[in-house]
C-alpha cells in the first residue's frame, strides 16, 4: 500500500474533525467526544507518521498529483514529523484536559471547532513545502488563535489580543512582502527549487536582504528579541487549556519557520544572518528570565519563561554545528512538554488555591501533595536539573557552543539556567511551601479532578522519560539535524532530482 | 436615545421578494454546477444563496429568515467543511496522489451528459461555507437590531 498519504492525515483529520464538531454546533457533549477521540487518532496518525519517515526517509506527497515546483508538496522530514507528533500529543493532553475544564459558555462560543482548526494550522505549517503555503497555515493558525484568545471576551483578553493581532498581521505583512520578493526574484514557490535557484544567483546581496525579511518576520511569530511584548501581554489571559497550547505550540511554530527557512534557503551567508540570530537568541534568553523575575502572578512568570526559552532554541540553529541542531531540536521538544504541563499545572493552582497570584497562594503543599510533585518535576525539568529533559536539552546546546568557543552566549545561557530556577523556586515556595496566607482565597467547589491530574500526568512522565531515556530521542534528533545540514537530501526527495 | 426603528414593510418589496427568491436560488444553483469550464462556481453562487436569504430578512424580518434556513448558519460551515475535506478521499481509493481530481461521466436520459466530480462536491462544500459564513455575518448584525 502506498503509504505517501500519511504526510496529509495530520492535516486532514483536525480539518474534519473540527468540521464535524461545528456541524453539532449545540451538542456539546458530541464535541467533546469528538474532540478527545478526533484528537486521539491524530496521535496515532503522527506516531506512525514519524516510524515511516524514520524508517523510509523523508516523505512527500504532491497534492492532486500536481508536480513538484509546479504545485503544492507536503514534505515530511524527521524536523516536520516530530515537530507534528509534538502538536498531536499536545493536542491530545489539552482536549482531554479540556473536558473538565472548558466550561458550557466557551463551548458555545465553538472552542472545540476553533481548537481543531488550530491544529490543522499547526501541522499544516510543519508539513507544508511551499513558502506560500507556509504563509496560509500561518494565517489559518492564526485566524483560530485569535478567536480562542478572546474567548470570553473580558477586558484583558481584549487588550492582550490587540497586541497579538497587530504584531502578528505585522509579522505576516513581512512574511508576504518576503515571499513577494523572492518570487520576483527566482520565480517559484517550492522551498526545495527556492533554494536550488537562490544559490546559483549572481546577486547574492538581495538574497539577504530578503533573509532578513523573514528573519524579521518569524522572529515576531517566534517571540524572540525585541519583538516579543506580545506575548507577556495575551498569554495569561484565556482559558488555561488555550494557554498550554499556545505556549507549547505556537511559538514553536515561528521557531520551526527559522529553522526550516535558515537550513534550507539562505545558508548562503551564514556569516551575518547566523550572527544575527545568535545575538537575537541571547538577548531573548536575558531578557526573558528578567522579565519573568519580577512577576508574582503564575501564568505571567510562565509566559515571560517561554520568551526566554526560546532564546536557546534559536541558540542551536544559529551555532549551526550538527551538534547544536541537535540541542536545538532537543530543545523544542522538551520545552513544549514541559511548558505546557506547567500552564496546565497553573490551571489546577488555580482550581484548588483559589488564585494564580502567588501572594495570595500557599500551603498547597501539605494539602495537595499530588499537585506539588506535578508542579516540582517539570519546574526542575525548566530549570535544567539532571536526569530530566531539561538537563540534556541544555547540556547539548552547551557542548555545541564550547566545540564553536561562543564563550558569551554560553556564559549568558548558564546565567540563565540559574535565574529560570530562582523563578521556579519562588513559585515553589510561594505558592506551595509557605503557610497558608490569611484571609484565604474563596476556593471553588471541590470537584472531580482525576482527568485533569491524568493530563498533567502524562507530560511529567514525558518529560522524565525525556530525561531518562535520552539516547533515543538524541538519535531522533540527529538525524533530523544531519538532514537539515545537508539540504540537498531534501531538494532530492521533492524535486526528484540533485541540485546542479 | 433609544434607536429608531425602522418599518422595513413595504409592499412592492414583499411582492416582489416572493417573485425573486426562488430565482435567486435557482441561479445560485445554476452559477455553482456551471463553475468548473465555465466562469461560476460554489463562491459566487453561495454569495447569491445568501442574497437571497438576506433579501427574505429585509423584507420581513429576522425570525423568518432563520426559519427559512432551518439550521444554524455555522451548521451549513461545517457541513460544507466536511464536504470539501471529504472531497479529498475518493482519489485514494482508485490509487491516486491526494486530492487528485476525478472525474465521473454520467449519460441522464434527459439531461444528457452530466458530469459527476470530486471537484464538484468541493466546490457544493464552498456553497454552503459561504452561504453559512455571510449569513453568520448577516444575522448577527440583524441580531443586535432585533433585541
Amino acid at each position: 500500500m502506498d503509504l505517501e498519504v500519511l504526510v496529509a492525515l495530520p492535516i486532514i483529520i483536525p480539518l474534519l474533525i473540527g468540521a464535524l464538531s461545528l456541524t453539532l454546533l449545540n451538542n456539546h457533549s458530541a464535541q467533546r467526544w469528538l474532540g478527545a477521540i478526533g484528537t486521539a487518532i491524530l496521535l496515532i496518525s503522527a506516531v506512525w507518521l514519524l516510524v515511516h519517515t524514520l524508517e523510509v526517509g523523508i516523505q512527500v506527497l504532491e497534492v492532486g498529483s500536481w508536480p513538484a515546483p509546479f504545485g503544492i508538496v507536503l514534505v515530511a522530514d524527521m524536523l516536520g514529523a516530530i515537530m507534528v507528533l509534538l502538536a498531536s500529543t499536545l493536542g491530545f493532553i489539552t482536549a482531554l484536559y479540556s473536558l473538565k475544564t472548558i466550561r458550557k459558555r466557551f463551548e458555545r462560543f465553538g472552542y472545540y471547532p476553533l481548537l481543531h482548526l488550530l491544529l490543522a494550522g499547526v501541522n499544516g505549517a510543519f508539513l507544508t513545502g511551499d513558502i506560500f503555503n507556509l504563509y496560509v497555515w500561518f494565517e489559518v493558525l492564526l485566524v483560530a488563535s485569535f478567536a480562542l484568545l478572546i474567548l470570553g471576551g473580558e477586558r484583558a483578553q481584549m487588550e492582550g489580543a490587540i497586541k497579538y493581532v497587530t504584531l502578528n498581521l505585522l509579522s505576516s505583512a513581512l512574511f508576504l512582502t518576503a515571499i513577494g520578493l523572492t518570487y520576483g526574484l527566482v520565480g517559484t514557490l517550492n522551498m526545495a527549487d527556492i533554494a536550488v535557484k537562490l544559490a546559483s544567483l549572481e546577486d547574492q546581496k538581495m538574497v539577504t536582504v530578503i533573509g532578513s525579511l523573514f528573519l524579521i518576520a518569524f522572529a515576531i511569530k517566534a517571540a524572540a528579541f525585541p519583538l516579543f511584548f506580545w506575548l507577556p501581554a495575551s498569554y495569561h489571559t484565556p482559558q488555561v487549556a488555550v494557554s498550554a497550547i499556545f505556549a507549547g505550540l505556537l511559538t514553536k511554530v515561528g521557531v520551526y519557520a527559522l529553522y526550516r527557512v535558515f537550513t534550507l534557503i539562505f545558508t548562503a551567508d551564514t556569516g551575518f544572518t547566523h550572527e544575527v540570530l545568535l545575538w537575537m537568541g541571547v538577548f531573548t534568553m536575558l531578557t526573558g528570565v528578567l522579565g519573568a523575575a519580577a512577576q508574582f502572578e503564575i501564568r505571567r512568570i510562565l509566559s515571560f519563561h517561554s520568551i526566554s526559552q526560546i532564546g536557546y532554541m534559536m541558540l542551536g540553529l544559529a551555532l549551526f554545528t550538527p551538534l547544536a541542531l541537535i540541542g536545538g531540536i532537543f530543545y523544542i521538544v522538551h520545552h513544549s512538554v514541559v511548558k505546557s504541563s506547567l500552564f496546565l499545572t497553573s490551571g489546577l493552582i488555580y482550581r484548588l488555591g483559589g488564585s494564580f497570584e502567588l501572594k495570595k497562594l500557599g500551603g498547597l503543599y501539605r494539602k495537595h501533595p499530588g499537585l506539588a510533585i506535578l508542579f516540582f518535576v517539570p519546574a526542575l525539568s525548566l530549570a535544567g536539573v539532571p536526569p530530566l529533559s531539561g538537563f540534556f536539552a541544555k547540556f547539548i546546546l552547551i557542548k555545541a557552543g564550547v566545540e564553536v568557543g561562543s564563550w558569551w552566549a554560553i556564559g549568558i545561557a548558564l546565567l540563565v539556567g540559574l535565574l529560570t530556577l530562582y523563578s521556579m523556586i519562588k513559585i515553589w515556595n510561594e505558592a506551595f511551601w509557605k503557610a497558608t496566607p490569611e484571609p484565604n482565597p474563596p476556593v471553588p467547589a471541590p470537584t472531580r479532578n482525576g482527568l485533569i491530574y491524568f493530563s498533567i500526568g502524562v507530560l511529567a512522565v514525558l518529560t522524565v522519560a525525556l530525561g531518562v531515556f535520552a539516547q533515543p530521542m538524541y538519535q531522533i534528533a540527529d538525524i533530523a539535524a544531519q538532514q537539515l545540514l545537508n539540504p540537498a537530501v531534501y531538494i532530492e526527495a521533492v524535486l526528484g532530482r540533485t541540485s546542479p | 436615545m433609544k434607536p429608531r426603528r425602522f418599518n422595513m414593510r413595504s409592499l412592492i418589496l414583499n411582492t416582489g421578494s416572493s417573485l425573486l427568491l426562488p430565482l435567486l436560488v435557482l441561479f445560485s444553483l445554476f452559477l455553482l454546477f456551471r463553475g468548473h469550464d465555465e466562469p461560476g462556481g460554489g463562491f459566487i453562487g453561495g454569495l447569491v444563496a445568501a442574497a437571497a436569504v438576506a433579501l427574505k430578512l429585509f423584507s420581513e424580518d429576522y425570525k423568518a429568515a432563520r426559519d427559512m434556513l432551518r439550521v444554524h448558519p455555522l451548521q451549513l460551515v461545517g457541513i460544507g467543511l466536511v464536504l470539501a475535506t471529504i472531497a479529498s478521499f475518493p482519489p485514494l481509493l482508485v490509487g491516486d496522489s491526494f486530492f487528485t481530481a476525478q472525474w465521473w461521466t454520467l449519460d441522464l436520459p434527459v439531461f444528457g451528459e452530466f458530469k459527476l466530480s470530486t471537484p464538484l462536491l468541493f466546490d457544493i462544500g464552498v456553497y454552503l461555507g459561504v452561504i453559512g459564513t455571510v449569513l453568520t455575518v448577516v444575522f448577527t448584525l440583524a441580531e443586535a437590531e432585533h433585541s
